[in-house]
């Protein structure tokens, strides 16, 4: 792996990275709203990755000239990734808007956002439930 | 371009593939404007009907191998949005929406008992929303639509299983695990398709999978590939995967749990074999691999361990889920034998296990209305009491363990029949030995309906008609179907060759 490998595929480097950090706080931390921060940023690495494929090197913005005088020694850069990710940052603005407004319940609910407490909350209703529901030997597994 | 080619002249019947989808997607918007809960069920209920009809005038089409090919607003692919109707999606677009179709008129009382009546109306909305995403990812031929839609069915699902939370708060943390789960698993999706995109240039998908036959040895196409199979293998609750799935079926309303059960997860194992098979090809070095050393032995871990887990389950939705997961391994199996045979169990048994779990998971929402819990301690002897009910579950059990005459037989039938084919008689007999368990969990229920002594002191009446007719119809789907293989069995093998085009046997 010479330098030039690094530095020449460096949005893909810098993509994973992003989207390692993103996916790393979502699986490791326990605050429902920080998980919720986590997939942002993991779809955003995910964006990145796409507008960095569409750049065409020397290639500029796709916009046809007014007077439709299209001169074939322009490059332009593609410009159907940009529109796909139009669509999934829509895409990713909802699930957020969805998923912040399920924890607005979740703490009315629970009284708290913190995994590791909603779980303790949860198995002590499970462990009721079983005791009172009938005997039981498997629970959440 | 000539008009011609712009406005080609279409009749009503070239514009099937797209009105199956656009029905639920326009009822939507206009049960919220209406505002009524009566009214919005008349359009989910009208809408879901018409797709249905679409649907299956869609497949009597592509049965013989025929292509239907809509292109969105005129424009050709590979630059436009093709809808490619084939027998493999004709198939299962029928199934969804035949299944959307009977639970509706069930869910009107059944959410009546679960949801308050204010909720209603956007119910039905979300439900025509799911419904739509469900379609969507099946009927189009666009990688990128794919997940539009998928999300979409994804975004509306998360809603209709929090409805849940006005009987169990832990429908709550349920929706925002598979929120969690749901997202990771379509963004991966995402970045598999954003792989394929950089290497072939193309979004849609006969075109792509010309451009991918030449490059097997193309490690962003392999990178593409795992992401795709681990992204649907989320949405499918392939074993591993499936933490997503016991809790959301367990705290969502009765109707969602069924709709889902009998649809959702299908359509992501549908995508997964379109990709696997129509997309890449089936002899690819790295998906053999894929199937030998990855799929199969989850799939075989998925119909063991699942079975077992649901074996020790009290609660009577909890033990369906576990053993919708441990269905789910069938499939995958089917899938992982890559042959023709293989792939036909896998959509059959789609088929089978989609009208097999609606059944039950509508009695278990039945059960809920008239005992308030599905714990198997509240239905000690409703054998006697409902005994209607109670006999849908008996012939939904069945058709769950396979017993021959009804329409699961037929698909174990098949992959076993497939395992054969392989030489594999050990997973032949894997098959037989996991159905077992289904035995031992299907049994358990059946003792506490019908062995138990019941509460006197309750007096239950059946559910209303309105509730037990939707029940039978699928009821006597199970056993129409394991008795006249015609309709199933031949679509399943049309669908599989129009997916393998030709390729391995």
């Amino acid at each position: 792996m010479t330098l030039d490998f690094i530095l020449g595929h460096l949005n893909y480097w810098l993509f994973i990275i992003l989207m390692m950090i993103g996916f790393y706080i979502v699986v490791a931390r326990g605050n429902y709203i920080k998980k919720i921060v986590g997939l942002n940023i993991f779809q955003a690495a995910v964006f990145m990755f796409y507008i960095s494929l569409s750049k065409v090197e020397g290639g500029t913005a796709p916009i046809f000239p007014i007077d439709m005088n299209i001169d074939p020694q322009v490059v332009y850069s593609n410009p159907l990734p940009h529109v796909l990710i139009l669509t999934a940052i829509v895409v990713g603005i909802a699930t957020t808007s969805l998923g912040l407004a399920l924890i607005v319940r979740i703490r009315e609910e629970y009284g708290t956002i913190e995994e590791d407490e909603i779980l303790e909350i949860e198995s002590k209703l499970q462990s009721d439930e079983n005791s009172t529901e009938g005997a039981s030997m498997g629970g959440r597994a | 371009m000539d008009s011609a080619a712009i406005l080609p002249g279409l009749s009503i019947i070239d514009q099937l593939p797209l009105l199956a989808v656009v029905f639920p997607m326009l009822a939507a918007p206009l049960c919220v404007l209406f505002g009524n809960r009566h009214i919005a069920w008349l359009l989910a209920f009208l809408a879901s009907l018409f797709s249905f009809l679409f649907s299956f005038h869609m497949l009597l089409q592509v049965m013989d191998g025929d292509v239907l090919s809509y292109h969105l607003g005129g424009w050709a692919p590979p630059m436009g949005i093709e809808y490619r109707i084939d027998a493999a999606n004709a198939f299962v677009l029928m199934l969804i929406s035949g299944i959307s179709t009977v639970i509706l008129p069930y869910a009107r009382r059944s959410i009546a008992y679960e949801i308050t009546k204010v909720s209603h109306t956007l119910f039905y909305c979300c439900y025509l929303l799911c419904l739509t995403g469900l379609l969507g990812v099946v009927a189009t031929g666009d990688a990128f639509n794919v997940f539009v839609f998928l999300e979409i069915s994804a975004l509306s699902t998360y809603v209709l299983v929090a409805m849940g939370a006005e009987r169990d708060r832990r429908a709550l943390t349920a929706a925002y695990d598979y929120l969690i789960m749901g997202t990771i698993g379509a963004t991966f999706f995402v970045i598999g398709i954003g792989f394929l995109y950089s290497v072939t240039g193309t979004l849609n998908m006969v075109d792509m999978a010309e451009r991918i036959s030449t490059l097997e040895d193309n490690r962003t196409v392999q990178a593409g590939f795992a992401f795709i199979v681990v992204g649907m293998g989320l949405k499918a609750a392939i074993y591993p995967l499936h933490l997503w799935l016991p809790g959301s079926y367990t705290y969502a309303p009765s109707v969602v749990t069924a709709f889902l059960a009998a649809t959702a997860t299908k359509a992501a194992i549908y995508v997964l074999i379109r990709f696997m098979f129509s997309v890449f090809q089936p002899e690819f070095i790295f998906e053999l691999h894929t199937f030998k050393w990855i799929l199969m032995p989850l799939a075989i871990l998925a119909m063991f361990a699942a079975s077992l887990i649901a074996v020790f389950q009290t609660d009577l939705k909890r033990l369906l889920a576990y053993s919708s997961v441990a269905q789910v391994g069938y499939m995958i199996l089917g899938i992982s034998l890559a042959s023709k045979t293989g792939l036909s169990a896998a959509i059959i048994h789609l088929f089978n296990h989609g009208i097999t779990k609606a059944v039950l998971f509508m009695v278990v929402g039945a059960f809920l209305m008239r005992v308030g819990g599905s714990f198997t301690k509240y239905l000690n002897g409703l054998g006697k009491q409902m005994p209607i009910t109670c006999a849908a579950f008996v012939v939904g059990g069945l058709s769950l363990i396979g017993v021959p005459g009804t329409a699961g037989f037929i698909s174990k039938w098949v992959l076993i029949d497939a395992a054969l084919q392989k030489d594999l008689w050990w997973l032949a007999v894997l098959i037989v030995l996991s159905s077992l368990l289904a035995v031992i969990y299907v049994w358990k229920v059946v003792e506490v309906l019908y062995m138990k002594q019941p509460d006197e002191t309750r007096v239950l009446k059946e559910v209303p008609y309105s509730m037990l007719v939707p029940m039978w119809v699928l009821a006597i789907a199970c056993i129409y179907f394991g008795f006249d293989t015609d309709l199933t069995l031949r679509s399943a093998t049309v669908a599989a060759e129009s997916l393998l085009g030709g390729g391995i046997k």
